[in-house]
């Protein structure tokens, strides 16, 4: 859990993330609960309508699922539609940048394939 | 309880405080009213409460004039800067008159604040510090569970940790029961998180009115060398800009990710920023 959030960025993006990179990594498995809206909004001092926001487009993409009167729990297949959708936006979020710093130092395709080459993304 | 505000206007003398400014507010929301100094919020507070009245135009809560108005002025509680409370009087007495004003009045609430804020009941409002008559106030807005609840700048010499509970327990009255609540602050990084939404006063004009998380989507600033700004802002609605040494920065209502498939640099705007921004460029 991220101590602050930014003001910068939408509130709820960013519940929603926090809440799918615990479902990623596993810290909340399938089945287990979400915190609340409330919790949410008492943790970060945020207004509960937008922490609402963030868990019920979670909701909508099949994350999570609402029991009612008890909370909101990770889906079965949370873990697998979240990495889905993360590998789409892959290119954009990592690759388009990576490319375009790439062009101001005039990093040749060919070099920027051998620096990915380098290392292996099984390490560490 | 709805709020209409339309062509507003409170002339003092030789000023123009609100200058015809019409907007309404129909939720029970958190907002926040910003603004620079002489902006002009504590006048639409003031009017809104029904304790002055506007020199032309009107606002209307629940269709009614709040002005001399006992049916909404039991329902709107206004917490001011200083001086919410007569000096002579105890802090018990402030809290029992108030108690038999506002009809929602939470008891068991006013005692926990109190305690909370080590108020002791029987000092009178003259020896308090300017911290614990801000307390007080703080106290009073909460215990009122008025339906539109206003705060004015309220924590005058309230240090960090009592403003911060000062939100907590706000957060928490709110979830358990929704009301208006106004919110005037120049402390508005520690309070943007709380806003449902954002009002920016500026000359006695209404300069801005929208979700705050409508302004953390939508306003952002992108810096990239000049030619390549200037390009993407020239079909956008400019905040404000700068330059140096051939690189520039934009200030814009446009869509984040447009911006960084243009290849610039591009960051959200907080909304302490936005608000700089928007109220120095006007007039400048």
């Amino acid at each position: 859990m991220k101590d602050k959030l930014d003001d910068n960025r939408p509130i709820f993006l960013q519940i929603k993330e926090q809440l799918e990179d615990s479902v990623i990594n596993e810290t909340i498995k399938p089945g287990e609960r979400v915190p609340s809206t409330n919790e949410f909004a008492s943790y970060y001092k945020i207004n509960p309508a937008t922490a609402a926001k963030g868990i019920n487009e979670l909701v909508n993409e099949s994350i999570l699922f609402k029991k009612r009167g008890v909370g909101m729990f990770v889906t079965e297949n949370a873990k697998d539609i979240l990495i889905e959708k993360r590998k789409q936006t892959f290119y954009e979020n990592f690759i388009q940048p990576l490319k375009n710093e790439a062009r101001k130092l005039h990093v040749s395709n060919e070099e920027l394939v051998d620096m990915i080459k380098e290392g292996n993304i099984n390490e560490n | 309880m709805r709020i209409d505000v339309k062509n507003l206007t409170k002339r003092y003398k030789d000023k123009l405080a609100l200058d015809n400014i019409s907007f309404s507010l129909d939720e029970p929301k958190i907002y926040g009213l910003l603004g620079r100094n002489g902006a002009g919020k504590t006048t639409f507070m003031e009017i809104l409460s029904g304790h002055i009245i506007g020199s032309s135009g009107e606002i209307t809560i629940d269709d009614e004039n709040p002005f001399d108005n006992g049916r909404i002025t039991e329902s709107i509680c206004l917490i001011k800067e200083g001086n919410n409370f007569k000096k002579d009087l105890k802090v018990k007495n402030v809290l029992r008159i108030y108690s038999i004003f506002y009809p929602n009045w939470d008891n068991a609430l006013a005692d926990e604040l109190v305690k909370e804020y080590n108020l002791s009941p029987n000092a009178k409002v003259k020896t308090l510090s300017k911290g614990m008559e801000s307390a007080l106030g703080i106290i009073v807005g909460l215990a009122s569970k008025a339906p539109i609840t206003i705060f004015d700048e309220p924590y005058i010499g309230l240090d960090a940790a009592a403003r911060k509970k000062f939100y907590e327990i706000l957060l928490e009255e709110y979830e358990l029961e929704k009301r208006t609540i106004i919110f005037s602050t120049h402390l508005i990084d520690e309070v943007s998180l709380l806003f449902e939404e954002v009002l920016i006063i500026q000359d006695g004009k209404l300069v801005l009115k929208e979700e705050a998380e409508v302004l953390r989507n939508k306003t952002c600033s992108v810096s990239g060398t000049v030619q390549e700004v200037e390009d993407f802002i020239k079909d956008k609605d400019i905040i404000g800009k700068k330059q140096l040494a051939g690189m520039m920065t934009a200030y814009v209502y446009g869509d984040m990710e447009q911006a960084k498939s243009a290849g610039l640099n591009v960051e959200g705007v907080p909304i302490q920023e936005l608000m700089i921004y928007l109220t120095e460029n006007k007039g400048a």
